[in-house]
């Protein structure tokens, strides 16, 4: 169990390394990633200056959604956001080398880059929460404090597992980036809002078939004592872990399906 | 070491915009051949014979449509990671090392993805250094290597780990004839003294000639020839050519068993089977020799000849 994770610090540690090697661009990407990151929290400051609740949420409480998911998503891009890459690898044939290595390939997809760059849009997201924790009045008790220090791994895990197998299309598409990044990027912009201002569809689409709705949205409704406006029953609020462990089979099994569909490329 | 049993591999193409018209490729067609241990083998066909699409089910990178493969006792496809460790392989259009970082970290990675103890990875580095005289460029980062020391450090990251059996797709194109031959020094003396088993696909006849005792030929997907290079040779290449020059031009030569191929004013080309001396003094019965010359068959011109479909 030990080793797997010394070597991905190991194949990490070399893609640093390697971005290291152009300094003035990784400083411009680190920089680039930070503002833009910011400006994506402009756009929920600009809803509310219009409108001062979204249902029954808060700017504030939206706030504490939109900082959750920020760094969920944001830690979730650092470690595997490369896969928005991998479509290339697939087109271009170099997953063969990852396939005669006597290593996973899920594992060395996740290894073979490193983007800390990402690190800025992290950064931000903990400013977000650090502002809003502070401003909203919430009573810090062992079960609420328990579900924050769950809510994000079991976040990182769910998001992960839907980029995989958004991922995973690319076996049978060869190119299928844009479609695999409205799961990425738009599962991160769900994340963000109350789920329950959606359609009754969308919603059930989020609690039941990609789980977005458990990354953020339950949780909070827990931290921040909140009824389900849906109805559901208060134990929901606690599934994310399971979800995640759910999800991350799926994930495993789409990606061991796909890869028995690869078909390589000429030369 | 490898048994191929009636392999085939066949490819869904879907063609067009709007109306997706499905195509069915066979790039490999139930092909058979067993390799043992020690073997150093050539595998040669022309682009898109199914050289490449062999080559990725040996190694477990393709699942195979039908048939049944074993490389060294493992079906490749099921039990991948297994085999990984018991092989090498190297594309010469892939690059498998990390391409901003000194190639030494390339290898000390690879040292930690195959799991090879320190004191191993020690010596077979300083083995491969020596050999292949990576001293120079062991601290340079990869993108600034030229092909041929690219190359150099591909074959150390194959060989790294000690596989009992090396695949190599390409290993020698785009090298110049000094890299050429190190590269084919270097594949025969693991060869002789370690016994590892060689596949190596090539365009490069000169590597087939001066490496391979056996030699596979494929084309469209099917094994065409499988065998000694002499026999080849003798099969393909019995016929040889006498080249004549006459002391003027003359109509071509009628000589029994042999026919003439090409006139050229006064220089005739006789193709011919059996003894050159008898055809050289029957030519010289019939018309005033000057110059000859006896060309053997070299092996390009045999494999075009099966190529073209000649048998």
């Amino acid at each position: 169990m030990v080793e797997p994770v010394l070597l991905w610090r190991r194949l990490v540690g070399a893609q640093v390394r390697s971005q290291l090697q152009y300094r003035v661009s990784f400083a411009l990407d680190a920089t680039g990633a930070f503002l833009i990151s910011f400006i994506d929290f402009l756009a929920v400051l600009v809803i509310f200056h219009n409108v001062h609740r979204l249902g029954t949420w808060s700017v504030r409480e939206v706030a504490f959604l939109y900082a959750f998911s920020s760094i969920s998503f944001a830690t979730t891009d650092l470690l595997i956001g490369h896969f928005d890459q991998f479509p290339q690898k697939i087109r271009d044939g170099n997953f063969d080398i990852l396939l005669v290595r006597p290593r996973g390939t899920l594992f060395q997809v996740i290894g073979s880059d490193f983007q800390m760059r990402r690190l800025g849009k992290a950064l931000q997201g903990l400013l977000v929460l650090g502002f809003v924790i502070g401003s909203l009045d919430i009573p810090w008790d062992a079960g609420r404090v328990a579900m924050l220090v769950v809510m994000v791994p079991a976040a990182i895990v769910i998001f992960g597992s839907v980029w995989v197998v958004g991922g995973c299309l690319v076996f049978w598409t060869t190119d299928g980036g844009e479609f695999t990044n409205a799961f990425t990027y738009g599962g991160n912009f769900l994340a963000q809002y109350p789920v329950d201002i959606l359609s009754t569809w969308l919603r059930r689409f989020l609690a039941y078939i990609v789980p977005l709705a458990f990354v953020c949205y339950f949780p909070a409704l827990y931290i921040l004592d909140k009824p389900d406006p849906l109805g559901l029953p208060r134990f929901v609020d606690f599934l994310s872990p399971v979800v995640a462990l759910v999800a991350v089979a799926v994930a495993g099994s789409v990606w061991r399906f796909a890869v028995r569909h690869y078909r390589s490329a000429g030369g | 070491m490898i048994e191929v049993d009636g392999l085939s591999k066949r490819f869904v193409v879907r063609h067009g915009r709007f109306r997706r018209e499905r195509h069915v490729v066979d790039a490999v067609k139930e092909i058979s051949f067993r390799v043992e241990r020690g073997e150093l083998l050539g595998y040669l066909g022309p682009n898109g014979a199914g050289k490449s699409t062999t080559i990725k089910m040996l190694t477990g990178i393709l699942v195979p449509s039908a048939g049944r493969v074993s490389v060294a006792g493992l079906d490749p496809s099921r039990r991948r990671i297994e085999l990984a460790r018991r092989i090498g392989a190297m594309f010469g259009q892939r690059v498998q090392l990390w391409w901003d970082l000194p190639l030494v970290d390339s290898f000390e990675l690879l040292r930690h993805i195959y799991k090879v103890p320190a004191d191993r990875y020690h010596t077979q580095l300083a083995r491969f250094r020596d050999v292949l005289d990576l001293d120079p460029f062991l601290h340079t980062p990869v993108r600034q290597l030229s092909l041929g020391q690219r190359i150099r450090g591909e074959l150390t990251a194959a060989m790294l780990h000690g596989p009992e059996l090396l695949f190599l797709d390409e290993p020698t194109i785009g090298l110049d004839v000094v890299a050429k031959q190190r590269v084919r020094d270097f594949l025969v003396e693991i060869n002789r003294q370690e016994g590892v088993t060689v596949l190596l696909t090539t365009h490069d006849l000169g590597d087939i000639e001066r490496l391979c005792s056996r030699l596979l030929v494929i084309d469209h997907g099917s094994l065409i020839w499988d065998g000694a290079i002499a026999q080849l040779k003798e099969r393909y290449g019995g016929e040889r050519t006498l080249v004549v020059d006459l002391e003027e031009p003359a109509p071509p030569l009628d000589i029994a068993g042999a026919r003439v191929e090409k006139v050229d004013g006064p220089r005739q080309w006789l193709r011919f089977r059996g003894s050159a001396s008898e055809l050289t003094a029957q030519v010289a019965a019939s018309a005033r020799l000057v110059d000859l010359q006896v060309q053997e068959p070299d092996i390009e011109e045999i494999v075009r000849r099966i190529y073209a479909g000649e048998r």
